[in-house]
C-alpha cells in the first residue's frame, strides 16, 4: 500500500510539473495570436486562458487522456506485472519533461504531445516488448499529426476566403463586417460547444441525447452571438486611423470575434494537451488504487482538475512572458486573419480531442496560419517553417523514447515493486 | 527562444515601403525651397537645404537596403517579391533625382534667368505634386494587403493612380513651356550654362517620371 502511495505521489508531482511546462510554453502559442493582434491584453489573455484551459481540460480532456493512459500500450498484456506499467508511465513523464527542459534551453521547438507519445512507445517497446505497443493506434496518432495541420490549414483557407469575399472586398467593408461577424461568432461558439457536448461531457457524467446536444449548442451559440453582436454594433469608426475603406475599424470589429475564438482556442488546447500531463498520472492512479491493470476503472475527475490547475499555474508564472514575446512577433496576424487561424485550429483540435487523438496544438495552429497565407492573407510567410516542423517530429519522438527507456530501467531498479 | 508560431512570419515589407516613399517624397519636397533660394541667389540657404536633401536621400538609401535584406527568397507573399523590389527601386529614384538636381545647381552656382524663374518654380512644384501623389498611392499598400488586392480597395487605388497620371501629364506640359521659354532667351546666356539648364530641367522632370513609374508598379500589383 505504501509503495502505491509513493507511485501516486510521484506521478502527481511529475504530472503537475508537465502541466506546468505545458502552461508555460504551449498555452502561450494558443493565446499569443490574440495578444499579437491586440484583441486582448496580456492580462485578459491570461484570464481567458485560465478559465477556458481549465474548462477544456476538465470537460473535454477525457478522451485523449484515456488514449495516453491505455490506448498506446496494450495493458491487457501486463496483468501479471502492473508495476511495470507504473514505472513506464512515471518514466514517460520524466522523459518528456526532461526533454522539454533540454530542448527549450537549447532553443529547439518541440511538441509536448510528440515527446510524451514517443516516451510511452519507447518504454513499452523496449521495456516490455514490441508486441506490447498498439501499433495500429500509434499509426493513427502519427497520421493525425500530419492530417491535423493540413485540415486546419484547409479550414482556415476556406474561412478566410469567405471573409475576403463577404467583407474585405466589398464597397463598405465596415457595414458588411458588422453584419457577418456575429454569424462567425455563432459558428465559432456552436462548433466548439457541439463537439464538446457530443464527445467530451460523458467523462464528467453528463450524457445528453443527440437532439438535446444540438439544441443546447445552438442556444449557447446564439447567446454568445447576441452578446458579440451588441459589442460589434457599439464600435464607431475612428476617423483618425481610418482611410477610405475603414479597415482599421473593420479590424476592431473582428477583434470582438477574436475574443470568442481565443476562448475556443484555449478550450481546445486544454482539451487536448492536458492529457500529455495527466494521461500517465491517470494510468498510475488506476493501477495503484486497484492493484490491477484493468482498463475499466473510470478516470477520476480530480486528476483532470489537477492537470487544469497545473496548466494555469504554468501560464501565470512563466507563460505570460512567452505570450508577450510571441505576441510581438506575430503582429501581421490582424484580427481578420487571426480569428480565421484560431477558429480553424480550435475546430480541428476539438474534433481530435473528441476522437481521442493527441495532436500538437502548435503545429495545428501553424498549419492554420499557413492556410490563411495561402489565401493571400499574410504579408510575408517564411516557408522554411514547414521544414522545421518535420525536423521537430524527427528529433522529438526518438528523443522522448530514448529518455523514457533510460528512466524506465532506472526506476525499475530503484523503486520497490 | 525558438518558437514555431513566431517563426512563420517573415518581416513584412509593407510598412517599410510606405515609410520609404514618405522619405523619398520629403526629399523631393525640399527642392521647392532649394530652388527659391537659388533663384534669389541665397547660396547659404541653398547649401543648408541641399544638406537636408542629402540626408533624406541617405535615409531612403539605408531603408532600401534594409528592406531588400529582409526579403529573402523563402518568403511567400500575396504579390511577387520582384514587383515589390521594383516598386522600391523607383521610389528610391525620386529621391536620387532630387539629389542630382540640387547637386548640379549648387555645384555650378547656376543662376536661373529671371525670365524663366517663375515657370521653373511652377514646374518644380508640379513635379513635387507628382511625388506627393505617388506617396499617397503607396500609402494604400497596407489597405491593399488587407483587402487581398481585390475588390473595392483596388478601385480606390486605381483612381489615385489616374490622378497621378494627370499630374504627370501636367509636368510634361510645363516642361515643354519651360524649354520654350528658355529657348527664347538662350542666345543671351552663356552656352555652357544653357546646356546645364536643359540638363537640370530634364532631371527635374524625371522626378515626375519616377512618380509615374511608381504608379505603374502599383498597377502591376493590382493585376495579380
Amino acid at each position: 500500500m505504501e509503495a502505491q502511495l509513493v507511485y501516486i505521489g510521484l506521478a502527481a508531482v511529475f504530472g503537475i510539473f508537465m502541466a506546468w511546462g505545458i502552461g508555460a510554453n504551449d498555452v502561450a502559442n494558443a493565446m499569443a495570436t490574440s495578444v499579437g493582434s491586440k484583441a486582448l491584453t496580456i492580462k485578459q489573455a491570461i484570464m481567458v486562458a485560465a478559465v477556458f484551459e481549465f474548462a477544456g481540460a476538465v470537460l473535454a480532456g477525457g478522451e485523449v487522456t484515456s488514449t495516453i493512459r491505455q490506448g498506446i500500450v496494450d495493458i491487457d498484456d501486463m496483468e501479471g506485472t502492473p508495476e511495470l506499467l507504473v514505472f513506464g508511465m512515471l518514466a514517460s513523464l520524466l522523459a518528456a519533461a526532461t526533454w522539454l527542459l533540454i530542448a527549450s534551453r537549447k532553443g529547439w521547438p518541440v511538441s509536448t504531445t510528440h515527446s510524451i507519445v514517443g516516451a510511452i512507445v519507447g518504454f513499452a517497446a523496449v521495456g516490455i516488448g514490441v508486441e506490447a505497443v498498439h501499433w495500429n493506434k500509434v499509426g493513427t496518432i502519427v497520421l493525425s499529426w500530419v492530417i491535423s495541420p493540413l485540415t486546419a490549414g484547409f479550414i482556415a483557407y476556406l474561412i478566410f476566403t469567405s471573409v475576403q469575399i463577404l467583407i474585405l472586398r466589398q464597397e463598405d467593408p465596415l457595414a458588411k463586417a458588422k453584419r457577418y461577424v456575429p454569424v462567425y461568432i455563432f459558428f465559432a461558439a456552436f462548433t466548439i460547444t457541439l463537439v464538446t457536448i457530443l464527445k467530451g461531457l460523458s467523462h464528467v457524467g453528463l450524457d445528453l441525447s443527440t437532439a438535446n446536444s444540438y439544441l443546447l449548442a445552438t442556444a449557447i451559440a446564439l447567446g454568445v452571438a447576441v452578446v458579440g453582436g451588441i459589442a460589434v454594433h457599439r464600435i464607431q469608426p475612428m476617423r483618425k486611423r481610418d482611410k477610405k475603406q475603414h479597415f482599421y475599424t473593420v479590424e476592431r470589429v473582428f477583434g470582438v470575434l477574436m475574443i470568442v475564438t481565443a476562448c475556443a482556442m484555449a478550450f481546445a488546447h486544454g482539451s487536448n494537451d492536458v492529457a500529455n500531463a495527466i494521461g500517465p498520472l491517470a494510468a498510475v492512479v488506476a493501477v495503484s488504487q486497484s492493484g490491477l491493470v484493468g482498463s475499466q476503472s473510470p478516470l477520476p475527475v480530480w486528476v483532470l482538475v489537477l492537470g487544469g490547475i497545473g496548466i494555469v499555474i504554468g501560464l501565470a508564472t512563466y507563460g505570460r512572458h512567452v505570450i508577450a514575446t510571441v505576441g510581438q512577433k506575430i503582429t501581421q496576424l490582424t484580427p481578420s486573419r487571426g480569428f480565421a487561424a484560431e477558429l480553424a485550429a480550435a475546430t480541428t483540435i476539438v474534433i481530435a480531442s473528441g476522437t481521442g487523438l493527441p495532436i500538437s496544438t502548435t503545429h495545428t495552429l501553424v498549419g492554420a496560419v499557413l492556410g490563411v497565407g495561402m489565401a493571400r492573407g499574410i504579408e510575408a510567410i517564411d516557408l522554411r517553417i514547414v521544414g522545421r516542423i518535420f525536423a521537430s517530429w524527427l528529433i522529438t519522438v526518438p528523443a522522448g523514447a530514448l529518455f523514457a527507456i533510460v528512466f524506465f530501467y532506472i526506476l525499475k531498479a530503484v523503486l520497490p515493486s | 527562444m525558438a518558437n514555431l508560431l513566431a517563426n512563420i512570419f517573415g518581416s513584412s515589407p509593407v510598412m517599410p515601403l510606405e515609410k520609404h516613399v514618405d522619405i523619398a517624397y520629403r526629399c523631393t519636397r525640399e527642392l521647392v525651397g532649394f530652388l527659391e533660394a537659388a533663384v534669389a541667389g541665397e547660396w547659404e540657404e541653398a547649401q543648408r537645404i541641399r544638406d537636408t536633401i542629402e540626408e533624406l536621400e541617405h535615409e531612403a538609401d539605408d531603408l532600401k537596403k534594409e528592406i531588400r535584406l529582409h526579403l529573402p527568397k523563402s518568403l511567400f507573399m500575396p504579390v511577387p517579391r520582384e514587383d515589390l523590389l521594383e516598386l522600391l527601386l523607383v521610389q528610391d529614384k525620386m529621391a536620387n533625382r532630387a539629389k542630382d538636381v540640387s547637386g548640379l545647381i549648387l555645384g555650378r552656382k547656376m543662376t536661373i534667368p529671371p525670365e524663366i524663374a517663375e515657370k521653373f518654380l511652377q514646374f518644380v512644384r508640379r513635379c513635387v505634386d507628382a511625388a506627393k501623389q505617388a506617396r499617397k498611392s503607396v500609402r494604400e499598400l497596407d489597405e491593399l494587403f488587407t483587402a487581398g488586392f481585390r475588390g473595392a480597395e483596388v478601385s480606390v487605388v486605381s483612381s489615385m493612380i489616374e490622378e497621378l497620371d494627370r499630374i504627370e501629364t501636367d509636368t510634361d506640359d510645363l516642361q515643354a513651356q519651360l524649354r520654350a521659354a528658355l529657348y527664347a532667351v538662350e542666345s543671351n546666356l552663356q552656352p555652357v550654362n544653357v546646356m546645364f539648364l536643359y540638363r537640370v530641367i530634364e532631371l527635374t522632370g524625371e522626378i515626375a517620371d519616377m512618380a509615374e513609374r511608381v504608379g505603374r508598379r502599383l498597377e502591376l500589383l493590382l493585376s495579380h
